[in-house]
């Protein structure tokens, strides 16, 4: 089975046996890797009917719903890990959501795209226009990534809601692991950041 | 359909029907919500399919308001093909090669289970209104004593649509470790207010119908048919779409080029209204449906457990083992997305094991009976899912 990179990397933050939400889980593809691969209770919130109804053909528990307005019904610590993969920036409030996130799971998992990765940095200063690039590929009028922000900004959040950092990974552009920690390079060369959250 | 025929056309003698039959309460009656006991009482049922060796491959298919048990094959009255056949049958979603599909029609119908136009063994003569009155509790109380004469004690999955999908609920909180699956759709949790109004429309309409004899009909050698038609006529309308209508007759007039500046069926929509109107008393009987329509009104499951509906998925303080999968129909206004959406927000508040997705489709309420490939693909899908989960020998598909 393959799945995208930083799927592949939330998968190996998820203990076998758990209860896993994964919020905004798409067609299913990460569920589907945690249960044939960690044997996860797995359950899904999708907003499209379509990937909703791709999850639900091929066996998996998911509702159509929406993040912003579903993960408030659970009850705190409903699941051990509550995923988010590259939608928090997508999100109306991020920090509701993450407060929510860490609430009813007892752990997060987020990824989030880097908006200080040093391509996008170059883009803005020698285009002076808002940054396109392969990953984020919107102009800015249509793009649904609402709330970008650097991983530098990210960890600056989880500090300020009192979320601890239990594990970082940093990827590049080809989807390799490039650090393990936060730093001023990994915030300058990472393209993206997969982080393990625990509420202090 | 306006006057009574001289001679009484009973709908159905159940006893020249096909299907099965079993008597319940017996010795011991049946206690009914209202107080009242009932027994011993008639279940019709049909069955498809195979029972497997330990019998975990039992899935109960629960009918709407105005449907019986005949899901899968030619109905015997109206010679049309089974009201869900798109969804049960061999190689179907519901695939009877795989599991053992049971249909019972509901306690208060009229093919075949007790019901008003039934002999009250008391009198000698048709119950009518003295019937107990009947609520979708007492109907899957019924069901579940037809499933432990089938000597099943866990069904697989528990289906049904509309009211189908209200005894679903009910299975499922009733006896949660009775039922491993359970697929609600196009239902919700409690009438509402203006589902209540309709059916009283409906019910006001039989009874301001002369021939209806408060209830006695069948003593008085008459019946109720025009009064049975605009019930019919008006709770069709509710299971319809604007859109749908609008498609299907738009204003076009029936059979003419012109008004007819007189009180006939000018338009075809209304010509339509009448024939399904007629077409129905053919076969359903007028006590009855105002006793099922009747329950369905009653039906609350947040009320019975105490006013939250999260607490009636909570058994003992636990989370419901049930495994639930609800759908909805965005063009449907009867029972709309929203009462869907309250009944999955109490299952999360619970973290049950849910699934449901809003099909899009503008044929109203009428959609889950319908050819409508995305919501068979997900009860197939379901089925498939927990079919692996409860051990049942699955082929799984490549993604």
């Amino acid at each position: 089975m393959d799945i995208r990179d930083d799927l592949k990397l939330i998968a190996e933050m998820v203990q076998p046996n758990s209860r896993v939400l994964d919020v905004g889980c798409g067609d299913g593809a990460l569920l589907d890797y945690l249960r044939h691969t960690k044997s996860v209770d797995g359950r899904g919130i999708e907003l499209s009917m379509d990937g909703v109804r791709q999850c639900v053909a091929h066996g998996l528990s998911v509702i159509q719903g929406d993040a912003e307005t579903d993960l408030k019904d659970y009850p705190a610590d409903a699941f051990d890990y509550v995923i988010l993969g590259q939608t928090l920036q997508a999100m109306r409030n991020p920090r509701e959501v993450l407060d929510l996130m860490c609430r009813i799971g007892r752990r997060a998992i987020v990824s989030v795209p880097n908006f200080g990765y040093w391509r996008i940095r170059l883009q803005l200063l020698a285009t002076g226009r808002m940054p396109v690039t392969e990953k984020l590929g919107y102009q800015w009028w249509e793009t649904p990534n609402i709330h970008f922000c650097t991983l530098r900004d990210f960890v600056v959040l989880t500090e300020e809601m009192g979320i601890r950092i239990e594990q970082a990974r940093i990827l590049d552009r080809a989807g390799r692991v490039t650090g393990r920690a936060h730093s001023g390079f990994a915030n300058l060369l990472g393209e993206q950041g997969v982080f393990l959250l625990k509420r202090d | 359909m306006s006057a009574s025929q001289p001679t009484v056309v009973v709908p159905a003698d159940a006893g020249l029907l096909p299907g099965k039959r079993v008597r319940l309460g017996d010795p011991v009656p049946m206690r009914l919500d209202s107080g009242a006991e009932l027994g011993p009482f008639e279940v019709a049922y049909q069955t498809y399919g195979t029972l497997n060796a330990d019998k975990s491959n039992a899935i109960l298919i629960c009918h709407a308001l105005t449907g019986d048990h005949f899901v899968a094959e030619t109905h015997p009255i109206t010679g049309k093909p089974g009201w869900w056949e798109m969804l049960v049958g061999p190689g179907r979603p519901v695939d009877t090669d795989r599991y053992f599909v049971i249909c019972s029609n509901v306690l208060g119908g009229c093919l075949g289970s007790s019901g008003p136009k039934d002999i009250d063994p008391a009198t000698g003569q048709p119950y009518g209104l003295s019937f107990p009155v009947i609520t979708i509790g007492d109907m899957v109380r019924a069901q579940k004593l037809l499933v432990e004469h089938l000597g099943i004690e866990k069904l697989f999955c528990v289906v049904g649509g509309s009211m189908g999908g209200m005894q679903v609920l009910q299975w499922a909180v009733a006896y949660p470790e009775s039922v491993f699956a359970a697929c609600p759709i196009a239902t919700a949790a409690r009438h509402s207010a203006q589902n209540i109004a309709f059916h009283e429309v409906g019910r006001q309409a039989i009874m301001a119908d002369p021939n209806w004899r408060g209830g006695n009909y069948l003593l008085e050698a008459t019946r109720p048919e025009a009064g049975l038609a605009v019930a019919r006529m008006a709770a069709h309308i509710t299971y319809l779409s604007q859109t749908a209508l609008h498609r299907k007759f738009g204003r076009n007039l029936q059979d003419r080029k012109a008004f007819t500046y007189g009180f006939d069926a000018d338009f075809q929509v209304e010509s339509y209204l009448r024939y399904q109107g007629a077409a129905f008393v053919e076969r359903f009987d007028a006590n009855s449906y105002l006793y099922i329509t009747r329950a369905m009104d009653y039906f609350d499951l947040a009320a019975d457990a105490g006013g939250l509906l999260a607490d009636a998925f909570r058994p003992g303080g636990k989370t419901t083992p049930v495994r639930f999968c609800l759908a909805s129909f965005t063009s449907d206004w009867l029972f709309p997305t929203s009462e869907s959406r309250a009944i999955v927000h109490a299952l999360n508040a619970v973290a049950a094991n849910v699934s449901f997705v809003e099909i899009e489709t503008d044929k109203g309420h009428d959609a889950f009976l319908l050819d409508e490939p995305e919501f068979h693909q997900v009860i197939h899908g379901f089925l498939e899912g927990c079919a692996e989960h409860r051990g049942l020998t699955v082929r799984r598909r490549a993604r």
